[in-house]
């Protein structure tokens, strides 16, 4: 089975788009005054930790129109989510790290922000744990589903019971605590920079997602040919 | 919902946990085990032990649960008398509740035992209502979210290992919040303090009862 020509389109407007990323990330946007170069990572990391939260709603979503549909097609659009996510939560976590040795000096504080992340890159790894370890494919697609509803609502519950702590993560959009150390005020460049790499993270995340659905309907297929040659002989 | 199918569920497993004495003795032991090595591997002095108590009870009291999920299905599983609750005719969720409430009992019992002799080996009053009220409702929550899931890893294929791995980061939530709430009870801080662990601890009971009485169903389906 041949991967279908908008998929092709789409990985190659995905590469594209992060070599503008890039550009945008290393010339186009200012020098920050206190910070420096090290300020630039933060466009990225803004970018993936936008996209690593659709990803996992892809899977939440996917995983309810499984239990609705019993489709299969909706279960590897479940794990084509939760693989993606990992990545990019683990880029996420990885580039706020960098950010973080300068700006905060340390590698890793036990920040609400940075606690909620790992802790659903954690909750994910699970459910992918989940899946390797069931053999019926529609049982594993019905536990997994199961498990990643209770694994997405479990993150805005891990964000409520952190907020007893005060954060020190800061926060750039809207008007943010006083006491975050490392904000900064963003100047039109830097806003467009950070809009055009929520933007075309899209791109590469659509890419992603899709040719891993691919993958698995691929995977899926080739496991039916060999059933169907074991019936034969 | 059919009150009467529910109660001879609970007895069954009551029953059969009488006769075997699998779950509750070991989960006594375990924890009892765990609050032993915690002195230790901490180095626990007594201004030490009076900030982290909160933190080491939960810590034994999830352990020792999750020990005891472990068995919840395993009577069923083994015997394959599953098949038969489920030829039973009443609703799914019975079974869950059913399966809910012998689970809590189950670890009620072993925290009956655990709690005084924690308040003495860590010279530590645990004994006021409202901490033991949030030390309750913090149990109810785990054991639900521990039903669930036990219920989910039922059909996997490394059970015991995958339960704690599924189980541990869903809960996390709840650990932050009924640490946190224990700790400003027990150092006698008023309402105003005590109040936002306190709600979010029964705002995860609610929630995940709902969400395992949506999806149970789907669990039990073969």
């Amino acid at each position: 089975m041949k991967a279908p020509k908008s998929l092709t389109y789409l990985t190659y407007a995905a590469i594209i788009g992060f070599l503008v990323t890039l550009y945008m990330m290393f010339f186009y946007a200012p020098r920050e005054v206190l910070m420096g170069e090290v300020q630039r990572i933060f466009y990225q990391h803004v970018a993936f930790g936008w996209w690593f939260s659709v990803a996992f709603a892809v899977t939440l979503l996917a995983g309810i129109m499984y239990l609705i549909t019993r489709d299969l097609k909706w279960d590897r659009w479940a794990v084509a989510g939760a693989e993606v996510g990992i990545i990019f939560t683990l880029l996420n976590i990885a580039s706020g790290s960098i950010w973080g040795k300068p700006a905060w000096n340390t590698w890793w504080t036990w920040d609400p922000r940075l606690t909620t992340a790992t802790i659903t890159l954690l909750l994910y790894i699970a459910y992918l744990m989940l899946r390797q370890s069931i053999e019926s494919p529609t049982t594993r697609a019905r536990f997994a589903a199961v498990y990643g509803i209770v694994s997405f609502i479990s993150v805005p519950l891990t964000i409520f019971a952190i907020r007893i702590w005060r954060t020190i993560h800061p926060v750039v959009i809207g008007s943010g605590d006083p006491t975050a150390e490392g904000s900064f005020n963003m100047t039109q460049p830097m806003l467009i920079t950070m809009l055009a790499h929520m933007a075309l993270f899209g791109l590469i995340f659509a890419a992603l997602l899709w040719h891993r659905y691919q993958l698995e309907t691929e995977a899926a297929e080739v496991a039916d040919l060999k059933t169907q040659l074991l019936l034969q002989s | 919902m059919n009150l009467r199918a529910l109660f001879a569920l609970v007895r069954k497993d009551l029953l059969h946990e009488y006769r075997s004495r699998e779950i509750v003795i070991a989960m006594l032991v375990f924890a009892f085990l765990v609050m032993v090595i915690f002195n230790f591997a901490l180095e626990l002095n007594k201004t030490i032990r009076e900030t982290v108590a909160v933190g080491v009870l939960w810590v034994t009291f999830v352990f020792a649960a999750t020990l005891g999920l472990n068995r919840v299905f395993a009577a069923e599983s083994d015997q394959t008398s599953l098949d038969g609750l489920l030829l039973a005719p009443i609703d799914r969720t019975i079974i869950f509740a059913a399966k809910f409430i012998s689970t809590l009992i189950f670890v009620v019992l072993v925290q009956l035992i655990i709690v005084p002799l924690f308040s003495m080996f860590y010279s530590i009053n645990l004994f006021d209502p409202l901490f033991l009220l949030t030390l309750f409702l913090g149990t109810v929550g785990y054991v639900i979210v521990g039903t669930l899931i036990a219920a989910l890893a039922l059909k996997s294929r490394s059970r015991e290992i995958l339960l704690p791995i599924l189980l541990l980061p869903v809960s996390i939530p709840l650990m932050l919040a009924v640490v946190k709430a224990g700790k400003n009870i027990l150092e006698g801080a008023e309402w105003a303090l005590v109040r936002p662990g306190f709600s979010f601890v029964v705002a995860f009971d609610v929630i995940f009862i709902a969400v395992a009485i949506m999806t149970f169903d789907y669990l039990l389906e073969d």
